[in-house]
């Protein structure tokens, strides 16, 4: 093992004194992850509520895929959209591959069924404590939707912190469809795995540990925001 | 509510679509090899040729074997890899348009300092591997269809080693890249056929050493090739035949003799 303290110092130190490669790096992974949450949670909540309000024959096998889902191989998910953005594939005329889009894209399709499968598990406690008073009120079963997303919009934080959990770690997907270009499509997590295969471990770990506090920023700073709004909710209530 | 989604997606969309838009300046993609990157020798000329040209140069470093694929589906518009025979067929093929030779370096077979097989000092690679295959000592082989893996197949062919039937065995195929598999190398003491660049330029060596060096067979030939833009119509050819005149000119030479790490050349260019 090589100097694991000093490649630590080294790696905090580029961060501190905002060092433009890494802050470029770091940025780019809020970036692409932080759009691929919003994005998955623009498609997943609605599908979650929809799945845990709505009665129609072929649901329980929904709930069922959407959950089986959340096990998406991230490879498996970086190979099918290479092929489908790849200059012979059918989106190939679209040139989006080895664009940080792309990248936006499989990430996407990682996180989504995560946000849906636990969307509709929240939507479903809260639609059971719930249902018979709006039903009072004659509101329909989809009408319903809205309010219980709202109604529950706490808990789902962690929802969209579990997705943006699994789209900033992730590198198999990544490292296919953005292809780990300098300046372009390079992320925390492919620059990991690209120090590793220098052989720099140390800095490789050290990388990793600033991935790491990241995470936690922000985990901290949307447990804030949960904490805030809950508060006022009890003001309301009182 | 509808329509605070609709609105919200156009705004997520928005936000992509200004993101991507920063980026509009003319660039190429380069499909190469992780020994050009890891070695940092594309760090070091690129910069010239982005100043002079204006060109922004973007390296997919993946195994020869992917590159090549990659290039075929137009996934690229330059093609800089290490496996001739694997080159010229996909010249012959017509997927790529001409291959000019750039620059070489060599191969090295290193291994443990304990040397379970006893080879160190030789210069026949041929006959290291067939000792090391009778010693059955382990062995890490890329396994990735990449130019290191392909020329360490031709070595054990020479040698008359059935790898595929010790495989997991004492052959052990890590599927992964040059550093990668020295890592493992390093970290269950095998041997391994690396490039010297890769090699000089690996920080995690652990107790390996070079152990054959200096066999004609160890040659490691690189080549350029333009991706034929009649195969796919989106392929830069302007830029990407820009790229590969200067690679192959007296500044791309230059530039790739003037690379040296720890005091030693890594590349030695030898275009015609």
């Amino acid at each position: 093992m090589q100097n694991f303290a000093q490649e630590m110092q080294t790696a905090f130190a580029l961060i501190l004194t905002g060092d433009s490669e890494l802050l470029g790096i770091v940025g780019l992974s809020l970036w692409v992850s932080l759009l691929a949450v919003l994005f998955a949670a623009l498609i997943g909540m609605p599908l979650g509520a929809a799945l845990a309000v709505g009665r129609f024959p072929g649901r329980r096998a929904l709930v069922v895929l959407v959950n089986a889902l959340m096990g998406l191989p991230p490879v498996v998910v970086g190979l099918l959209v290479y092929l489908m953005l790849s200059r012979s594939g059918p989106l190939g005329v679209l040139q989006l591959l080895y664009t940080p889009t792309a990248m936006i894209i499989a990430q996407v399709a990682l996180v989504t069924p995560i946000i849906a499968a636990l969307t509709r598990q929240v939507i479903e406690m809260l639609d059971a404590e719930y249902a018979e008073q709006m039903r009072s009120l004659g509101l329909s079963r989809l009408a319903t939707v809205p309010v219980l997303l709202w109604d529950g919009r706490v808990a789902l934080l962690t929802a969209l912190l579990a997705g943006f959990g699994r789209a900033i770690a992730e590198v198999g997907a990544v490292i296919i469809v953005g292809g780990n270009i300098n300046h372009v499509t390079r992320v925390m997590t492919t620059t990991i795995a690209l120090e590793t295969s220098k052989g720099n471990l140390a800095l490789a770990l050290a990388l990793g540990t600033v991935l790491i506090a990241i995470a936690v920023t922000v985990n901290a700073m949307v447990s804030l925001l949960g904490q805030q709004s809950e508060a006022q909710d009890e003001v309301r209530h009182a | 509510m509808f329509e605070t989604w609709i609105k919200a997606c156009a705004v997520a969309l928005a936000i992509v679509g200004a993101g991507t838009a920063l980026a509009a300046e003319e660039f190429i993609v380069v499909q190469s090899t992780t020994s050009t990157q890891n070695s940092g020798l594309l760090d070091h000329i690129l910069p010239a040729f982005e100043a002079e040209s204006g060109i922004e140069v973007r390296v997919v470093a993946v195994g020869t074997g992917q590159a090549i694929k990659n290039a075929t589906n137009g996934d690229g518009d330059v093609l800089l890899v290490h496996a001739k025979a694997a080159e010229e067929k996909f010249v012959a093929e017509g997927w790529g348009v001409q291959r000019f030779d750039v620059m070489y370096n060599d191969f090295v077979l290193v291994g443990p300092a304990a040397d379970q097989a006893g080879i160190k000092g030789g210069a026949d690679v041929v006959a290291a591997m067939t000792v090391i295959a009778k010693a059955q000592a382990p062995f890490a082989s890329r396994g990735d269809d990449s130019g290191t893996h392909k020329a360490e197949l031709r070595h054990w062919t020479s040698a008359g080693v059935d790898v595929a039937a010790a495989s997991g065995g004492w052959y052990r195929e890590t599927g992964s890249g040059m550093g990668a598999t020295l890592n493992l190398a390093a970290g269950m003491g095998a041997y391994a056929l690396t490039d010297r660049a890769t090699w000089i330029a690996f920080a995690n060596k652990g107790d390996l050493e070079i152990m054959v060096e200096g066999d004609t067979r160890l040659f490691n030939q690189y080549g350029v090739i333009l991706v034929n833009p009649e195969k796919h119509p989106g392929v830069k050819a302007i830029a990407g035949q820009r790229f590969i005149d200067w690679l192959i000119g007296p500044e791309g030479q230059a530039a790739i003799a003037s690379y040296t790490l720890d005091g030693q050349q890594l590349f030695f260019p030898n275009a015609r």
